[in-house]
C-alpha cells in the first residue's frame, strides 16, 4: 500500500475520533456525525487511489448496490423499528468482516501463522454476529417467537460447538492448504451464532444488541489484521470499545451479570408465580382527567408499549396540554426501557420532545416524591416495585423507577397480563395506582380529547 | 565505542501496539457519550464499523477474476450499506434532538 494512503488514514482516523467527541452533547452531535462520516469518505476515496486497485468494475457495482440499499433503509425506516435496524447492520458488518477474512486468504493462502489466526478471528467474529444478529433481528421484528428458547442438553451442544470451532482452527493454521477445515470453521460460526442467540428472551435484547454490535467492531478489528490495515483497527477497535460500554450499562440497569444474561434463559418461564395481596382499580379517561387537571407536577415513565402503540406524539400533544395547564411535565427513562439503548429517547426526539426534558433514572427518582401523577405508559418491569422490596423476586436488586412514590399512578396497560418472565407486578394493586386499560395510544388519545 | 542495535518492529507487535491504544481511547471517548445518545450512537458506530469496505476494495480490486476478487466485491456490497445506511440514518434521528426552546 502507498505511504500517502496510509497518510490518509491517519488524518480519517482523527476524523473519527474528533467525531465521537462531539457526540457527548445532543448540541455536537450532529456535526460529529458529520465529522465522522467525512473521515470515512477520506478513507475510502485514498483506498480508491492506491495504486494496488487496477480493477474498478466490481467496486463500483458492490458500492452501487450497497449504498442504494443502505440510501433508501436509512429513509424508511420507522423510528420504532430502530433496533432492527441497528440489528441487521450489526449482522452486515460482521459478514463484510467474515468475507475479507475468507478472501484475504484466498488471496494469500501462504500467509504465516499469526494472519491464519486473524483470518479465523475475522470469520470466526463475523460468523457469530452475521447469525447472531439475524436471529436478533427476528427476534425484534417477532419474525420468530422473542421468548427464549431452551432445551435439554444445550449447554452440551454449545460446548461441542465450541470444541468443533477450536479443533477446526487448529487444523485450518496447521494445514492451510486442505481447504476444507476453513469451511468447517466457516460453518461452525455460523452455528454458534444461532445458538447464542436463541436462549435470550426478548426483553434482554438491549444486551444482545450491544454486545453484537461490540462484535462488529471486533470483527472489522480482526479483518484489519488479516489484510494488514491500521484504519480498520483503530475504527474496529473504537466501534468494539462502544459496544462493551454499552452491554455493561445494560447489564448494571437490569443489576445482572452477562453470562447471567448470556446464558441463563432468563423468563423462559419456570419463574414462580407470586401472589400479590390487593385490588385492582380502574380508571375511567375522565376521573384521569381531573386528577392531571389538579397535577402541578407530572412524570411520564415510558416503556417497550409506547413504541408498539407508536404513541410518543399523542404522547406530546398530552405533555403539551399539561404544561399550558400549568403543570411540570418530565419524562423519566430507564436505560433498558424499550428494546435498545436509547430507544425512548430517540422515539421522544421524533416526537418533538426536547431532550432536556428526559430525565435518567438517577434524576427523577430524588424528585418522584414530589410527583402528583406519574403516567407509566407501557412499560413494566422497570417500574416494578417487587426489585425494592421482595427479594423472592426474580429481578429483585435491579434498579427501578420509583413511581410507586408518586401521590397517583396511572398505568396505561393492555391487559393484566404480567410482563416479561411471568413477573407479578405489585405496582398494579397499590393503594395510590389507577389502571388505564386499553391501547395506549387510544387511552392517551381519550385524555388528551378531555382536555380540549 | 557504543554499538546501536536497530531493531525493526515487526508489523503484527506494531498492530497490536495500535489495537491497544485505540481501544483505551475508545473507552474513553464512548463513556462520556450520555444516555439519551445511546441509539445514534449506535447507528454511528455501525456506519463505522462499515470501515471494513476499505479492506474488501483491496480484494475486490486486484484485478483476477478469482474467489478472493467475488468475495471482496460482496463485502463491498455489505459494508457500504453500514456506512451509507448507518451515517445517513444516525443524521436523520440527531436532527431530531432538540432543546426546549428551540
Amino acid at each position: 500500500m502507498d505511504t500517502l494512503t496510509q497518510y490518509a488514514y491517519i488524518i480519517s482516523a482523527a476524523l473519527f475520533i474528533f467525531g465521537l467527541k462531539q457526540l457527548s452533547s445532543p448540541a455536537t452531535a450532529r456535526r460529529g456525525n458529520a465529522i465522522s462520516s467525512l473521515g470515512m469518505l477520506v478513507a475510502i476515496v485514498a483506498t480508491l487511489l492506491d495504486q494496488d486497485i487496477v480493477d474498478f468494475q466490481w467496486i463500483i457495482i458492490g458500492m452501487a448496490v450497497g449504498g442504494i440499499i443502505g440510501g433508501l433503509a436509512a429513509r424508511l425506516v420507522q423510528m420504532t423499528k430502530m433496533p432492527e435496524m441497528v440489528a441487521l447492520f450489526n449482522g452486515f458488518g460482521g459478514m463484510a468482516s467474515l468475507l475479507v477474512g475468507w478472501a484475504a486468504f484466498a488471496f494469500r493462502p501462504d500467509a504465516g501463522t499469526f494472519t491464519l489466526i486473524t483470518i479465523i478471528l475475522s470469520i470466526l467474529i463475523g460468523g457469530v454476529t452475521f447469525t447472531g444478529s439475524m436471529i436478533a433481528y427476528g427476534k425484534l421484528s417477532e419474525r420468530i417467537s422473542s421468548a427464549a428458547l431452551t432445551f435439554n442438553g444445550q449447554q452440551v451442544v454449545n460446548s461441542l460447538v465450541v470444541l468443533g470451532i477450536v479443533a477446526s482452527s487448529a487444523m485450518f493454521c496447521l494445514e492451510p492448504t486442505n481447504s476444507g477445515w476453513l469451511v468447517w470453521v466457516i460453518g461452525l460460526s455460523l452455528l454458534f451464532g444461532v445458538m447464542v442467540v436463541i436462549p435470550i428472551g426478548g426483553a434482554d435484547m438491549p444486551v444482545v444488541i450491544s454486545l453484537l454490535n461490540s462484535y462488529s467492531g471486533l470483527a472489522a478489528c480482526a479483518a484489519g489484521f488479516a489484510v494488514d490495515n491500521n484504519i480498520l483497527i483503530v475504527a474496529g477497535a473504537l466501534v468494539g470499545a462502544s459496544g462493551i460500554i454499552l452491554t455493561q450499562v445494560m447489564c448494571k440497569a437490569m443489576n445482572r451479570s452477562l453470562s447471567n444474561v448470556l446464558f441463563s434463559g432468563f423468563g423462559s418461564g419456570k419463574v414462580e408465580a407470586t401472589k400479590v395481596e390487593g385490588e385492582i382499580k380502574p380508571i375511567t379517561a375522565e376521573d384521569a382527567f381531573y386528577i392531571l387537571e389538579a397535577a402541578s407536577s407530572v412524570a411520564i415513565v415510558p416503556g417497550y408499549g409506547m413504541a408498539v402503540a407508536q404513541a410518543q406524539h399523542v404522547v406530546k400533544e398530552l405533555a403539551e396540554l399539561l404544561e399550558k395547564n400549568g403543570a411540570e411535565v418530565n419524562f423519566g427513562i430507564h436505560p433498558v426501557a424499550g428494546r435498545m439503548p436509547g430507544h425512548m429517547n430517540v422515539l421522544l426526539a421524533e416526537a418533538d420532545v426536547p431532550y432536556d426534558q428526559l430525565l435518567e433514572m438517577d434524576e427523577i427518582n430524588p424528585r418522584m416524591e414530589t410527583v402528583d401523577v406519574a403516567i407509566v405508559i407501557g412499560a413494566n418491569d422497570v417500574v416494578n416495585p417487587a426489585a425494592r422490596e421482595n427479594e423472592s423476586s426474580p429481578i429483585y436488586g435491579m434498579p427501578v423507577i420509583n413511581v410507586d412514590s408518586a401521590r397517583t399512578v396511572f398505568v396505561l396497560k393492555r391487559s393484566m397480563a404480567s410482563g416479561f418472565a411471568g413477573i407479578e407486578n405489585p405496582l398494579f394493586y397499590k393503594d395510590n395506582t389507577r389502571m388505564l386499560f386499553g391501547d395506549a395510544k387510544e387511552s392517551i388519545s381519550g385524555l388528551v380529547r378531555e382536555f380540549s | 565505542m557504543i554499538s546501536v542495535e536497530v531493531f525493526i518492529i515487526p508489523d503484527e507487535v506494531f498492530l497490536t501496539f495500535i489495537l491497544m491504544l485505540s481501544i483505551f481511547l475508545g473507552f474513553e471517548l464512548i463513556n462520556k457519550v450520555p444516555a439519551t445518545l445511546h441509539t445514534p450512537l449506535m447507528s454511528g458506530a455501525n456506519a463505522i464499523s462499515g470501515v471494513t469496505v476499505v479492506g474488501a476494495i483491496s480484494l475486490a480490486g486486484s484485478g483476477q477474476q478469482d474467489l478472493a476478487n467475488w468475495l471482496g466485491a460482496a463485502a463491498v456490497a455489505l459494508a457500504t450499506i453500514n456506512v451509507v445506511g448507518g451515517y445517513l440514518v444516525t443524521d436523520r434521528m440527531l436532527a431530531m434532538f432538540k432543546k426546549k426552546g428551540s
